[in-house]
Order: structure tokens, then sequence, then C-alpha cells
């Protein structure tokens, strides 16, 4: 589904991402590890269009993407989340979910129906789902960190993606919202069978997910495989699980 | 988020100013004719501002061409007045979109700068334009149609427009336009990743506002009977943004309250004083630190979260 050969990005002479691969198959669950600075965030932004890249190829679905702007990538089928909480503080947790089916429906241009009521039976659906239906009507600046970043998926889940792409979904949250989240995407993989790629710094959660995990080094892929796979790669071992043991 | 009551306050409004020409003098109702175009000016800054996030520096430019479009018009074409009191808005409309296609590339505060700087050259032709638009000595004695052009009738034809403008613009806010641009307001980045393309949102934002802009500046016109360059002037441009920011510009009423402060202000306020600048430039202060969401932003409550189910 996802096909991504030998990407690089540059900021002046540093290269970012520096001849990164990555294979995802429809209804896995894959994850990128790396130590800090690694370049999974700027990855996971030439996958979204929010940067484009200065090589390489990244077919979705056997179409180039790279490169395309982030709302036409969107309309693709690919939606995703935030490092830093990004959401739409000032309208309610409600309408923020609301807003990404409204765009996905394309009635973002209807400007004198209601908006009231539109949508809500799925939006109602997506909160429930992953527990923020209770808090529906409080604006979203309001609530907490782990909320926020739930709500974050949320979000995402609006644009009924076909791959999800979740950027360090658990990043701040306490211990057991970490697990709450964590049982929350494994369950949506399960029950609408969207595809999701995510990155994290939880390795014991990484492992108990993820299908496939990709391992990053200094922009580049070291390798990408099961659980086992990467445990016995010696690469790996040297680069990141033994030495920089601290990630 | 407002009161239940909100509805019935509008509609004891509305009739308050229906029949304020019977009760007031003939200077109160042109007074009040004025706080109703000028309220309208800054609902319809407040589109671009307070619900697109765009740093819409240069709003009086919208206003001034309106009202030159029409009163070219009037004057210059021939052309029978409900043309004319078209023809300002799209003209203004029209502005909004070159402007918009030229400022959007540039975010925040320099996408202000540059609207500003677009703004002064449209100015700097009005006011050197002598053969045309007559210069810094503007046009007056503007003809009117018959039915509108006594001060009551021209009060209540701008009561009338002015209701149904800013009823249009509350209804565009509470359409899925309106909310997806509060979106872009709130997180463009965001935006951009639910799918929506937030610079053609932000340009239609811009257009609309800059029409319901052109029709306050039309409404001018009928009012006045006459137009001047200032009124495009960047100065005004930061006064009608600081009736958005005194009203509170995360609310919808809120500009309108702005407006009718200021116009007031400075019409009863200038009676007794030359420096009624001071008493604004207070009450902005006070308003500012007391109530930093302006004086409508005070009655909306933002709801507390629910408890935080443990962690």
């Amino acid at each position: 589904m996802l096909r991504v050969e030998s990407v690089v990005k540059s900021f002046g002479g540093f290269r970012a991402v520096d001849g990164a691969k990555l294979h995802v198959e429809g209804g896995e669950i894959v994850a990128v590890i790396g130590p800090n600075g690694a370049g999974k965030t700027t990855l996971f932004h030439l996958l979204t269009g929010h940067l484009s890249p200065d090589s390489g190829r990244i077919l979705f679905k056997g179409k180039e993407i790279g490169g395309l702007s982030p709302h036409v990538i969107c309309r693709r089928g690919i939606t995703r989340s935030f490092q830093v909480v990004n959401i739409f503080s000032r309208l309610s947790v409600f309408e923020n979910v609301q807003i990404a089916i409204l765009s996905r429906e394309r009635k973002s241009f209807r400007i004198f129906s209601p908006v009231a009521g539109m949508a809500e039976e799925e939006v109602h659906r997506i909160l429930r789902s992953v527990g923020l239906f209770d808090q529906r009507d409080v604006e979203s600046d309001l609530l907490s960190h782990g909320d926020k970043k739930v709500l974050e998926i949320a979000i995402a889940l609006g644009g009924n993606p076909v791959l999800l792409i979740l950027d360090e979904p658990t990043a701040g949250m306490a211990p057991g919202e970490t697990e709450r989240c964590i049982r929350l995407i494994r369950r949506l993989s399960e029950e609408s069978g969207v595809t999701i790629l995510f990155c994290e710094h939880d390795i014991g959660l990484v492992f108990e997910i993820a299908n496939r995990i990709m391992v990053m080094v200094r922009g580049a892929t070291v390798v990408q495989g099961s659980g086992e796979e990467v445990r016995r790669n010696s690469e790996v071992r040297s680069a990141y699980l033994g030495v920089s043991g601290e990630c | 988020m407002r009161r239940p009551s909100a509805p019935l306050l509008l509609l004891l409004l509305l009739a308050a100013l229906l029949a304020l020409p019977q009760v007031l003098p003939r200077f109160h109702t042109y007074v009040a004719a004025i706080v109703l175009l000028t309220a309208l000016l800054a609902t319809s800054l407040n589109l671009a501002i307070g619900y697109t996030g765009l740093y819409q520096f240069g709003h009086a430019v919208f206003y001034g061409v309106g009202a030159y479009g029409t009163a070219l018009t009037l004057t210059r074409s021939g052309m029978p007045a409900p043309v004319a009191f078209m023809a300002g808005p799209l003209a203004a409309a029209a502005l909004s979109l070159v402007m918009g296609m030229i400022c959007i590339r540039l975010s925040k505060l320099y996408f202000g700068m540059l609207q500003i700087s677009l703004g002064s050259l449209v100015w700097a032709v009005v006011y050197r334009w002598y053969s045309f638009t007559g210069g810094d000595d503007g046009i007056h004695g503007i003809p009117l149609p018959d039915a509108i052009s006594s001060p009551e009738a021209s009060y209540y034809f701008t009561l009338i427009v002015t209701a149904l403008c800013v009823f249009t613009m509350y209804r565009i806010v509470r359409s899925p336009f309106g909310k997806v641009i509060q979106g872009i307001r709130d997180n463009p980045v965001r935006a951009a990743s639910i799918g929506v393309d937030v610079r053609l949102h932000q340009l239609a934002s811009l257009v609309i506002a800059g029409f319901f802009g052109g029709v306050a500046g039309s409404l001018f016109v009928v009012v006045e009977n006459s137009v001047f360059p200032d009124m495009m002037f960047w100065t005004f441009s930061l006064e009608v943004l600081i009736m958005c920011l005194l009203g509170g510009m995360y609310t919808f009423f809120g500009p309108f309250v702005g407006a009718s402060m200021i116009v007031l202000l400075r019409v009863f306020a200038s009676v007794h004083t030359r420096y009624w600048g001071l008493i604004l430039g207070t009450i902005l202060t006070l308003v500012i630190i007391f109530l930093p969401d302006g004086v409508l932003g005070v009655f909306v409550r933002r709801s507390p979260p629910k408890e935080d189910r443990g962690a």
C-alpha cells in the first residue's frame, strides 16, 4: 500500500532523512523506531506533504505522492496525528472531529446550510470509540494533555483514512493514559481494518502491538521486519537498543 | 454558547431601532445610521480576523472602494441606482480577491503589512486622481433615489440592509464553511491535514469580508451623500480593528458592540472635549487589562472540562 524508496531530505547541509526505505501492507500496524533525531518525524512529514522530498519515491497505492500538498494527500486517504498537540483549540471536541468529516465529504464550501447537527452520528461514533464522548461539548483547549492526544487521533479518524499515521501518539502521556492509547490503536486496527503507521519511543509497547518494525538511525533505514528479526539484528543492537539504551 | 435570552434581546433591539427615528431628533437618527453601517463594517472585518485568523489590517480600503464604486456609478454612469448599490460591494469583493491572491502567500503579520501597503496604493490613487475621483476633495452631493434620500428613509434603508447582511454573516459563521474557517484560524497546518485547501478557504473568506465591507461603504453614500479618500486611509482600518478587539473578536456580535461604543464615544465625547481619543484610550486600556476577550467575550462561558478520568 505504501512504499518509500531511498527518500532524502536535507535541511541546509544536514541530511535529516537519508535514503529511508519503508514498506507498509494494507491492514498492518507498522512502527518506526529510532533514537531522537533519527528523522522519524521528518519522514512522516514527507509522507503527508508537510515537507517535499529532495529525491526518492513515495508511492501510495501505486501512485507517487511525494511533494503533493497535505490536503491533496489527505484526500487520497492518508490522515495523521501530530507529535506536538495540534488541534483546533477554540472549537469544541465535537466540532474538531466534525470539520474533519465535513472536509472529507467536500462540504466545506457550503456557506448557508446550518452546520449544527451535521455528521452528528459519525462524530458521536468516533468520539465513543476513542472515549471522548462525554466531553464532546468541551472547548478542546481545556482538555487534559492525554485527552488532547486522543482527540488528535479522533480528528485523523474523521478523514476515514486508509492509512493512519500517528506521530508519537503517547508522547507526554501518563502511564495509564499510554496504555489506554495503545489499546485504542490496537482496537482501531482490529475493528476497522485501517492500516496504521506510527512512531513511538516506548519500545516495549512497539514490540507489543506492531506487526512489523522499521528501525531508523541517522536518517537511514537499518532494518524493517518482525519484532524478532529486529531484535536479532546486530546493527540495531549496537546502534540503538544496546548502546543508546536511554531511548 | 450564548444565553437563551439572546434572540429576545435581539428582537427588542431591532424594535427599538425601528422606533428610533420616531422618538429621537434628526441628528441622533443620523448618528444611529452611522453606528449601524460602521457596525456592519466591523462585523465584516471580523469574518477575516476573528473567524479566519487573517491579519486583515487594511479593511477600510474595501469600505472605501464600496463607497466610491457606488458614488462613481451614481454620479458618472447614469446607471440606475440598484446597479450602483451592487457595483460598490462587487468592486470591493473583486479588489479583495486580487489583493487576497497577492497577500495570502504571506502569513500572519506579513500578510497584514502587505495588505496595508497595497491598500495605501489604492488610497493614493483615489487621493490624487482629481479628474475621476475628485482627489482629496472627494465627491459631494451624490444624487440618490427619492425613496431613500430623506434622513429618515436613509436610516431605514441602512437598518434593513445592515440587518440582512449581519444575518447573512451570522448564517455563514454557523455553516460548514464557517466552522472550517474557524478551524483554519485555530490551526492552519492541522486544517490542511484534514484535507482542507487552506488558501482557497482563506481567499473565499476575504472576498466575503470585502463584499460586506463594500456594502457598508455603499450605505455610507446613502447616509452622508458624499465620499472622501480618508475613509479608506489605513488609520481608519486600524480603528475598525480596534472596534473588533474592544467588542470581542471571538464573539459574533462583539464587533457590533465595539463599533457602537467607538462611534458614540467619538460623537458625544467630542462635543465636550477635543481629546476624546484620551477617553477612548483609557477605556481600551481598561478593557484589554480586565476583559482580554473583549466586552462581549465576558459573556461567552468557556465550559469547564469534566473531571479527568484517572490516569
